[in-house]
């Protein structure tokens, strides 16, 4: 199997390392970075549980190719929280919120809701319920999710202005 | 005193690492050296099979070994997976063999194992394996495969029925012979699977040297797992270790022994090392137990007021391939029968029957959900026969408050007649009504219809037996640094038992939360367990944890009386140490206290105390099994042209005794609604005749997404349970329980004008087409 070397900027570090081209973004980052956050939850680009964020844009790692992401900016649910722990508004709001249970989806949850936001915080309901219907979750109804979401966001929206 | 913990709605301790992305899930365990499992399974439905090379996969670079049945070891027990619930009352059990042998009883059987140094090259080298198939006839539908006539599903069964059971109280034939009116209706219920997000997962860790084996799974019953892998492998319980990491969910299907836990610790242990396997998603749909279908055919005899005096029918539940969970979904099916209304003569029969698709076993809720829509049917359907509005209808038929403790007349499953304990059916009903506004919806459906919009409301009531015996453990330590160390038998898949028993701790020790350390789910750490299922663990660990935090304060007090020289009543435990009442100032700390009776450190024990350690160990029990109960609103449009619902409002009130975290209960409710509205209206897992599965991804087979889900507005009553000392009921399951039968009633309430009748579910916008237009044509 051919290998490729690729290099990547994940969560402010330069990782690198050398894959097969068939391996996904999101084995890539759990298994030569060991960031273990990014879930895999289908492997078909429809549950969102391995959402991560390339330069800006939230994308699915299970169908990107590791080397498709070669020299980009990459943050996962492992950059989200600010470097001395403190956690971004939308983790605290899951926390407030209950909007996780077993946890195994909250990291895509987290990613697409913090490219969403991060875009344009002032969102309702409506359209975070649409942000958010690329990513399955099986445990809570979504509706202690759409009020993290919308806390987090007038949280960040009063941080932005 | 400190802070009121139980009740209180207490952010979870669990969730810190899980948002931050700091959970250890079974994938994210990596041990050095490990192999990586992939299977071959089978591609046909119903097949002879013959392996003819395994060469070209044994040989590819990377991989370690390729097992098949011939190549299991002889050493193990039995090379068929054992019955996990035997019953003298299945006619035949059938269990598939580890690795098949020479025939196949469904696509995803399990045929090959291989290890490699990657996934990737295991699963290459699965794809090198040469199978012959010599095709033998599939059985796929149910109704078929339970004809004397039909052909079978494994070659060496008599006839395809797995085993008959029924629930029995009354005299329902003079019933029937004296009742004013009766009708008939049948329906087909249709539940999917568990997708939990986190598939399954094992992972073996063989220790030659010791002779030990540490198995990680994604379970929800580890301790069964131990002792099923123990009995499979004849290794003692002694040497097997298991572990539920953090778990991605559970929802039932994770609570059976699998094959792959067996095989897993085989290949650990053949090739002594490390040995890990993830499902991917497609094996999930293809090897993890669903549930899928009942079809029902029920008789109702009633009076002309509506009062409902019996019922009778048939069951026909598909057991897919393998009985490999015995018949705990058939029995919790008609257990529950006739749910929170009074019916004095029932005779319900069922027949398990097998068929070539994957195997079935309780998803959340088990078969309660069935026999709750059954009941919930048959009252909208006997409404709808007297011109009776269905609210009407269900307070003529629920059981009334001075009617507890009510026994129905039906047996539980370990043959004690069933009690429903407490609750208050017909408050909870006028509370459901009053929160939906039930009388002035009816009034807007009026007007809508006028304009050509169909509005509909649903109704659903139902009861839960919970809290199953006979317990799970509590041991509660504190250790020599002052923190509380809780170890249990009771497992987590995201439900938040860790910060359930943390409050109950710190509520009896007067400590603050953050000083309990909850561990859970490891074989290694608590002697005895069964798991989370049935809405169990909340009641079972909640009166265990209060127990032996009790002992654990009195003995406390005990020995602080001794050291301080004071007697007990004088004292108090708070805030981490023992305190005369009388000067604050004269205290000793818990974590000297565990000093003390620590021997190591005191030379003896103090006198009186017979056993060393600040700890306690409790297995409360309940006497019987609190019933949790509930009524249910739903609203919907339909849209007759397009066949689109949109659900409009969902509203709940639940009981569940005395609630221990109400934001956990709330979750734990709204999330069960949601998967019951999952299965009204989107998921449905779909064979063709040849029996292969047709939605094995998340693009065929709908799950329930935010964009489609209405506010679900919860409440409560608590009416506390007499069967245990808090007062709890289960809560676990309690959302799914009633969603599908009130989503149903307010799709066919919607429908009124169009006399539907809505004989099946997932209700998809084709169907709500046939059903509107097939009345339209009628009427033409």
């Amino acid at each position: 199997m051919q290998e490729q070397d690729v290099r990547m900027h994940v969560n402010g570090k330069q990782v690198s390392g050398k894959v097969e081209t068939r391996t996904h973004l999101g084995d890539f980052l759990r298994q030569a970075a060991g960031l273990t956050g990014t879930h895999l939850g289908c492997e078909h680009g429809v549950c969102g549980a391995c959402t991560v964020i390339v330069d800006g844009d939230a994308v699915r790692s299970c169908l990107m190719l590791a080397v498709q992401a070669d020299n980009c900016e990459v943050i996962t649910i492992e950059g989200i929280a600010q470097e001395d722990g403190s956690l971004h508004p939308l983790q605290e709001a899951f926390r407030n919120n209950h909007a996780l249970q077993c946890g195994f989806c909250t990291a895509g949850m987290i990613t697409s809701l913090y490219a969403f936001l991060t875009e344009n915080p002032e969102r309702n309901e409506e359209e975070i319920r649409e942000a958010i219907s690329g990513n399955i979750c099986r445990c809570t109804g979504y509706q202690g999710i759409v009020l993290a979401a919308k806390e987090a966001a007038s949280k960040m929206a009063k941080d932005r202005n | 005193m400190g802070v009121r913990q139980i009740g209180a709605r207490v952010h979870r301790v669990e969730d810190d690492n899980l948002i931050r992305g700091e959970g250890k899930y079974l994938d994210d365990i990596q041990l050095p050296n490990m192999g990586y499992a992939a299977f071959l399974r089978s591609s046909m439905a119903h097949a002879k099979i013959s392996i003819t090379d395994t060469e070209a996969a044994r040989t590819l670079d990377g991989v370690q070994a390729v097992f098949t049945y011939d190549t299991l070891p002889s050493s193990l027990v039995s090379k068929t997976q054992l019955e996990t619930y035997p019953a003298p009352i299945i006619k035949q059990s059938m269990c598939p063999e580890l690795l098949a042998n020479d025939e196949v009883a469904h696509v995803g059987q399990a045929i090959a194992m291989v290890i490699a140094n990657t996934r990737h090259v295991a699963e290459d080298a699965c794809e090198l394996i040469q199978v012959d198939y010599t095709p033998l006839t599939p059985v796929v539908d149910v109704i078929k495969a339970a004809k004397s006539d039909s052909q079978l599903t494994h070659s060496s069964l008599k006839d395809n029925i797995a085993a008959s059971i029924e629930t029995k109280f009354g005299d329902v034939e003079t019933a029937f012979e004296e009742c004013e009116d009766s009708i008939e209706l049948s329906f087909k219920q249709h539940r999917g699977g568990c997708h939990s997000m986190e598939c399954r997962g094992v992972l073996g860790d063989w220790q030659q040297q010791l002779g030990e084996l540490t198995l990680y799974s994604s379970t929800q019953c580890p301790y069964l797992v131990r002792r099923m892998v123990s009995r499979q492998l004849g290794c003692p319980e002694s040497s097997i270790r298991v572990i539920a990491p953090d778990v991605g969910g559970g929802f039932g299907p994770k609570a059976g022994y699998y094959p792959e836990e067996a095989l897993i610790a085989i290949a650990s242990k053949e090739l002594r090392k490390p040995v890990k396997w993830t499902e991917d998603r497609r094996e999930h749909f293809i090897s993890t137990n669903q549930q899928r279908d009942q079809i029902w055919k029920l008789e109702v005899a009633f009076k002309k007021n509506g009062e409902i005096t019996a019922l009778k029918g048939h069951v026909t539940l598909d057991s897919g391939a393998f009985l490999n969970y015995g018949l705990l979904l058939s029995a919790t099916t008609l257990m529950p029968l006739p749910g929170p209304y009074k019916i004095k003569n029932l005779h319900v029969t069922l027949d398990a029957v097998y068929t070539n698709t994957v195997s079935t076993s309780p998803v959340r809720g088990a078969g309660r959900p069935n026999a709750a829509y059954a009941m919930d049917r048959v009252i909208d359907a006997v409404a709808r026969h007297l011109s009776i509005d269905p609210a009407e209808m269900r307070q003529i038929n629920l059981v009334k408050n001075e009617d507890f403790p009510y026994q129905p007349g039906s047996k539980h499953r370990n043959g004690s007649m069933m009690t429903y304990d407490s609750g208050d059916y017909t408050g909870m009903l006028a509370m459901v009504k009053e929160m939906a506004d039930y009388d002035g919806f009816r009034q807007e459906q009026q007007e809508a219809r006028a304009r050509g919009k169909y509005l509909g409301i649903g109704l659903a009531c139902f009861i839960e037996d919970t809290g199953m015996g006979p317990y799970e453990g509590v041991n509660v330590r504190v250790d020599v640094t002052g923190n509380i160390i809780a170890s249990t038998g009771a497992t987590s898949q995201g439900q938040g038992h860790a910060t359930v028993i943390a409050q109950v701790i710190a509520e009896n020790l007067d400590i603050d939360i953050s000083k309990i350390r909850v561990e859970a789910g490891d074989t290694g750490k608590f002697p005895h367990g069964i798991g989370a299922i049935g809405s169990r663990t909340g009641v079972n660990v909640g009166i265990s944890a209060n127990d032996a935090a009790i002992q654990v304060k009195n003995k406390a007090l005990k020995l602080a009386s001794i050291l301080l020289e004071k007697p007990e009543d004088e004292l108090e435990l708070s805030d981490g140490a023992v305190r005369a009442r009388s000067d604050s100032n004269q205290f000793i700390t818990l974590a000297d206290l565990a000093l003390q009776l620590s021997p190591a450190v005191a030379g003896k024990l103090p006198e009186g105390f017979e056993t060393a350690g600040l700890e306690a160990v409790s297995y409360q029990t309940t006497d019987y099994m609190p019933h949790s109960s509930g009524a249910n609103i739903a609203k919907v449009e339909v849209d007759v042209v397009t066949g689109g619902i949109k659900i409009l409002d969902y509203y709940v009130v639940h009981d569940c005794g005395r609630i221990l975290n109400p934001m956990i209960v709330d979750g734990q409710i709204i999330g069960g609604v949601v998967h019951g509205i999952g299965n009204a209206m989107f998921e449905q897992m779909v064979y063709d005749d040849s029996g292969n599965p047709m939605t094995t991804n998340y693009g065929d087979y709908l799950l329930p997404l935010a964009s489609e889900m209405p506010e679900i507005h919860v409440a409560h009553i608590e009416t506390p349970s007499p069967a245990n000392p808090m007062g709890l009921k289960g809560a676990g399951e309690g959302g799914t329980i009633p969603a599908i039968g009130a989503m149903i009633n307010a799709i066919e309430d919607a429908l009124t004008p169009f006399d539907a009748y809505i004989a099946k579910y997932p209700v998809t916008p084709e169907y709500i087409l046939e059903l509107v237009d097939g009345e339209k044509m009628a009427a033409e």
